[in-house]
């Protein structure tokens, strides 16, 4: 049961091996831009890497760049088919190449459409990443005196300002976390002695935030201290004060922030996907149209082109046997080798 | 006397006024340059004119448009005289016009030049111009209910937390005005009476910055208030501390992102003086040879 057959007369196959060829010059320049929008994600995801957990998100960046030079490598032999399949005589030297080509094609174009895929599904580990993150952030911002997290205190900051957020869910993050270092604290003061008993496990807390967390929007100089005590200020309710400080916690910034930047990449990569399918298929009707010609004195016969020669289960199966029979061999071969003794030693 | 006598058959003459005819195309790309430098440069000033007192004088970028336009102009038609030079029919009809053209395009590389030096010496009514602009913002810094002033206390946050700079000339500025509006001020305490009698103008006045004065690089949490007091911080000593707040005036922070901005392209103006000086001579020498050899 061939699948999508149609006529190819002479011109036909001659508009459709040019049309083919820019299509794949397209193709190129297209997957030098997923290559290049795939560093662009990574570089970006790098940029916080301190405030991300793991880096299981880096799969999607990293699909990209892989699928980015696949595609180079693809559309510059499809470039080169469609210049020899007009050429009775030079066609047939790409037969035994077309098979494991238009393998190896589908699989990095159905790659392709799994990146996509996979950057929406990965939105709840990104999440997850963020709020470990952000909260070992939280709770080493004192520690500007510790190797390996004296820079906390600065990237926390410079997080919070640039994205307009506070906190990792919200501002009262800040509350349950001792942020002030014990360098600055007075210890023979009674309200410092008064703060670390008032909990278990004698850290100074605050109902403070730090400065970056102040809305350069408000009308009146911000209140960063002693944020729920209405009377300590003038004219103030902590209630329905809203543009004092940034209201937004920084997880759910930075996943909306990350989030569209691969909703823009994704469109584009779709984009991308449609055009290298097209070059597939078109190749694919190229190729069958010609094979027809070949061994014909008269070149210029009107032949039949199709997309699959069986169906498409029975097509999958031809691929996938060889691969099946591969791995499965390869298990035989191990089995054998547990099952008969080594030599034996006496 | 001639200088520079060189020989020319036809082939190499068709050569030569292709390559300028090429030459006259890449200025002409060589003046959009200059025009968005120009563009650049104008909405760049825009952006900060509040800071200004909107009183910046716009004659610079406002040059570089016109000089963009006219050299793009300039360019286009030389090219299109190059290109007929090589066909004595159409060369004719621009014959006439030939010497007013040369003389134009004299008269505009002097202009271009001119133009570059004052990318370089505008600098220096800009100081002035910026200095009195940001004394003015600091002024209305907490007028956030003036209409028209509004919008100052933002616009100074903003800056000063993305040019790492407080103050006009340092964070002291900040002392000698009442940068927190009446309105959050508690009249009846007896520390805001103390304050405002203490001056004749009977100004709020303390020794604080507001928060976007803070480096977020200090290794301890920001001290706005009370910044001269060491009593009122522990292991506080404001002579030494270097890392509390920005120290840059924004005055000089600004200064030196519109130097910057002025030197570049005062430099690229005058790469492009000398790109269109060197075309015109080759214009000169390539497609008018055959008329002097007439």
């Amino acid at each position: 049961m061939v699948v999508m057959k149609m006529k190819f007369p002479f011109q036909k196959r001659v508009k459709l091996a040019q049309g083919l060829w820019l299509l794949s010059w397209c193709a190129t320049v297209a997957g030098a831009t997923t290559f290049t929008l795939g560093c662009l994600l990574k570089t970006e995801l790098r940029r916080r890497a301190e405030v991300m957990d793991n880096t299981d998100i880096h799969i999607v960046p990293n699909t990209l760049m892989i699928v980015g030079l696949a595609s180079l490598g693809i559309n510059y032999f499809a470039s080169k088919i469609c210049q020899d399949a007009l050429d009775a005589g030079r066609f047939p030297r790409w037969k035994d190449f077309l098979k494991p080509y238009f393998a190896v094609s589908c699989f990095f174009t159905v790659l392709m459409l799994l990146a996509v895929i996979m950057s929406y599904a990965m939105k709840g580990s990104l999440e997850s990443s963020l709020k470990a993150g952000l909260r070992n952030g939280i709770r080493f911002y004192k520690d500007t005196d510790t190797p390996g997290r004296c820079f906390q205190k600065q990237n926390i900051d410079r997080l919070q300002m640039e994205f307009q957020c506070c906190g990792n869910t919200d501002f009262r993050d800040w509350f349950e976390v001792q942020w002030i270092s014990n360098r600055y604290l007075d210890f023979s003061s009674k309200e410092v002695k008064d703060r670390i008993k008032s909990n278990v496990d004698g850290r100074y807390l605050v109902d403070g935030v730090p400065f970056s967390c102040c809305n350069p929007r408000s009308p009146r100089p911000c209140i960063q201290y002693r944020l729920t005590n209405n009377s300590a200020h003038y004219n103030y309710d902590y209630q329905t004060e809203e543009l004092n400080i940034y209201l937004r916690g920084c997880r759910e910034a930075l996943v909306n922030y990350y989030m569209g930047l691969m909703n823009t990449i994704g469109a584009g990569v779709l984009s991308v996907f449609l055009l290298q399918a097209s070059v597939l298929v078109s190749l694919r009707f190229l190729q069958t149209a010609m094979e027809a010609v070949a061994g014909k004195e008269n070149t210029e016969i009107e032949t039949e082109g199709y997309l699959l020669e069986k169906g498409v289960k029975e097509t999958m199966m031809e691929y996938l046997n060889p691969v099946l029979t591969f791995l499965l061999l390869k298990n035989q071969v191990q089995e054998g080798e547990e099952t008969t003794p080594g030599p034996a030693t006496t | 006397m001639a200088l520079m006598v060189v020989k020319f058959d036809l082939k190499k003459r068709v050569k030569l006024a292709q390559t300028v005819w090429f030459m006259y195309w890449f200025a002409v790309l060589a003046g959009i340059l200059v025009l968005s430098l120009g563009l650049f440069f104008k909405i760049e000033l825009r952006k900060r004119s509040e800071l200004m007192d909107n009183n910046e004088s716009h004659f610079l970028p406002n040059l570089l448009i016109a000089m963009g336009l006219i050299a793009c102009a300039t360019n286009a038609f030389g090219g299109k005289v190059c290109y007929d030079s090589l066909d004595p029919t159409k060369f004719a009809k621009w014959k006439p016009m030939l010497k007013t053209f040369l003389v134009l395009c004299v008269g505009f590389n002097a202009l271009l030049v001119i133009t570059a030096l004052l990318c370089f010496v505008m600098r220096i009514p800009l100081q002035f111009t910026l200095a009195q602009g940001l004394k003015n913002g600091m002024k209305y810094y907490k007028d956030t209910d003036t209409p028209g002033r509004c919008y100052m206390k933002r616009t100074l946050d903003l800056m000063q937390i993305e040019f790492r700079c407080c103050g006009n000339d340092n964070y002291r500025d900040w002392f000698e005005i009442q940068w927190v509006s009446n309105r959050y001020l508690d009249f009846s305490a007896k520390e805001v009476k103390d304050r405002i009698g203490s001056n004749v103008d009977g100004q709020y006045l303390m020794d604080g910055v507001p928060f976007s004065c803070c480096n977020p690089s200090s290794p301890r949490p920001c001290i706005q208030y009370q910044m001269t007091n060491n009593s009122a911080h522990y292991s506080y000593d404001h002579y030494t501390e270097e890392l509390n707040v920005w120290r840059r005036g924004c005055r000089d922070a600004l200064l030196s992102y519109y130097g910057g901005i002025m030197n570049t392209i005062g430099a690229l103006v005058l790469l492009v003086t000398m790109l269109e000086v060197s075309t015109a001579e080759m214009h000169i020498s390539a497609c008018h040879l055959q008329s002097y050899f007439k």
